[in-house]
């Protein structure tokens, strides 16, 4: 990937900041989705409430499934890579989507490193749990970072956690006199260079939009209150009583997530939302934050 | 009264999804008042509103709900200058092909995501007299084409099959994105065609201090 190429790949996830990205399974509920609003869809075979319930290895989804998605929406279609499995990533490069997900919602496929995203000309969005990991996979040529979450679960909890955790850790660094910064980016796991950019700006270099455990308006807008650019909705929105209703609801929140009252007025009659998990309680292997490295 | 607060030389930018920040920086080194726009009660004495790049489905279903549509287009019949870059430029169009129109307001037709996926955006450089000598830097984004355009506006900058940016006398259509690059030119053009005096000739505007993470001085920091 070219520096001009990268650049272009941070700026098409610039163009979808305020937005909401949701997971779809089928054509049908691709064209839901954008049909409220989406800025962008990521199509897969199962949300990640199911990949936890139904257990297995989860894997790239079949690209036929993905193309015909692409076909049925204009907006952007992202689609998950195994982490660590470069060839799930060369043949969504090579299907065209707009974005890849190295996600830890499929089961690794390396459990000790990501893909080197730098040969490639399409961008990828990684998960990130702290400041350590968003430069990690930026410096592997992300250009685009979420929170990790806890995905599948229905609870904000894990996704609040690491967006806290971020801000936390780029006030510190902002604060940190230059000779601090060494230590600081060795024993948090900071590549160094992007640990002095962050100093610099007061944030990720690259856009960051909240993702995992994301089911209400109000979840929605927590996380742009806390700094989000954006939010992904997984299984929030189609395991929900009234999917349509409630994807428009979220993209109005995540739109006016500074307003009470337009979060109010969409917060009213939406039905069911999806059955949430408790995380506190949760087993370590059944955690899918854990997964990255 | 202040009148930067009341909007008096005061430009836009929509702020309901994409771009906003990007073209609020542009506007700030160029010293042109700006302020983002989220209710219709803040177009009220605006010289002109930037609706920029974003996914012009989200920001037309946005429009509608929260009833902007109608006010924007209650402003543009009182003088509301209006420049819509990418998906701002969808929304504007009087025709969009296989699609509904949103705002509708200069005629032009243009085609979405004309290009093809993100693996089809592209930089490049190209020269429009009417708004700068010099060539300027342009980005395209899961650009749309304008693939005509009616009597009355002007092409500004015509490409091999399709046309990058037009003008009539109170829009302007840009399908890249100037907020994405250096060059101030296109702000200035804008700003100008606003009725702002603004400083800088015609060359390439282009900000040495312009950086791709420019826009992060907009975005709220925790």
């Amino acid at each position: 990937m070219t520096e001009k190429r990268y650049l272009l790949n941070t700026q098409l996830a610039q163009m979808l900041k305020g937005g909401v990205i949701m997971d779809v399974v089928n054509v049908e509920q691709a064209q839901i989705a954008q049909e409220a609003g989406a800025v962008a869809v990521m199509a897969l075979e199962r949300v990640p409430a199911d990949i936890r319930k139904q257990g297995g290895v989860a894997r790239m989804s079949d690209p036929g499934l993905i193309k015909a998605i692409k076909e049925a929406v204009t907006i952007p279609v992202m689609a998950k890579a195994r982490i660590g499995h470069f060839v799930e990533a060369q043949i969504l490069q090579a299907l065209k989507i707009d974005y890849i997900d190295e996600s830890e919602v499929l089961t690794p496929a390396d459990e000790e490193c990501h893909i080197d995203k730098t040969p490639f000309e399409i961008p990828f969005v990684c998960g990130a749990r702290n400041l350590g990991e968003a430069l990690r996979r930026i410096a592997e040529g992300a250009a685009m970072i979420r929170t990790k979450g806890e995905a599948g679960t229905g609870n904000v909890v894990e996704a609040v956690r690491h967006m806290r955790t971020m801000n936390r850790e780029i006030r510190q660094l902002a604060t940190m006199p230059v000779e601090e910064i060494m230590t600081f980016a060795k024993m948090n796991g900071l590549p160094y260079e992007l640990a002095l950019e962050v100093k610099k700006l007061g944030r990720l270099p690259v856009v960051n939009f909240a993702a995992g455990g994301i089911a209400t308006p109000a979840d929605a807008a927590l996380m742009m209150q806390l700094g989000c650019d954006g939010v992904f909705v997984g299984s929030g929105i189609f395991k929900s009583s009234d999917p349509s209703r409630r994807a428009r609801a979220i993209v109005k929140a995540t739109a006016y997530y500074n307003d009470p009252e337009q979060l109010l007025e969409v917060s009213m009659d939406l039905g069911e939302p999806m059955v949430g998990l408790d995380v506190a309680h949760m087993p370590d292997h059944e955690r899918l934050a854990g997964r990255g490295w | 009264m202040d009148h930067a607060a009341a909007g008096f030389g005061v430009i836009g930018v929509l702020d309901l999804q994409g771009g906003v920040q990007e073209h609020l920086d542009h506007l700030r080194r160029l010293g042109v008042a700006a302020r983002p726009v989220k209710r219709a009660a803040e177009l009220a004495g605006l010289a002109g509103l930037i609706i920029p790049g974003g996914e012009s489905t989200c920001l037309s279903r946005l429009l509608a709900i929260f009833g902007l549509d109608r006010a924007i287009r209650q402003a543009y019949d009182g003088g509301l200058k209006l420049w819509g870059t990418c998906a701002g430029a969808i929304l504007l169009a009087r025709e969009n092909v296989g699609e509904m129109p949103c705002l509708g307001l200069i005629d032009i037709v243009v085609s979405r995501n004309a290009f093809g996926s993100q693996l089809d955006s592209f930089q490049c450089e190209a020269l429009a007299p009417a708004v700068a000598r010099e060539p300027i830097p342009l980005t395209f984004i899961r650009a749309p084409k304008i693939v005509r355009a009616g009597e009355g506006v002007r092409v500004l900058l015509p490409m091999a099959d399709y046309i990058a940016a037009a003008e009539d006398d109170r829009i302007l259509v840009t399908v890249f994105h100037p907020e994405l690059t250096p060059s101030l030119a296109f702000h200035r053009y804008f700003a100008r065609k606003c009725g702002l005096s603004v400083a800088g000739g015609d060359d390439a505007g282009v900000d040495p201090d312009w950086t791709p993470h420019s826009w992060m001085d907009f975005s709220h920091h925790v």
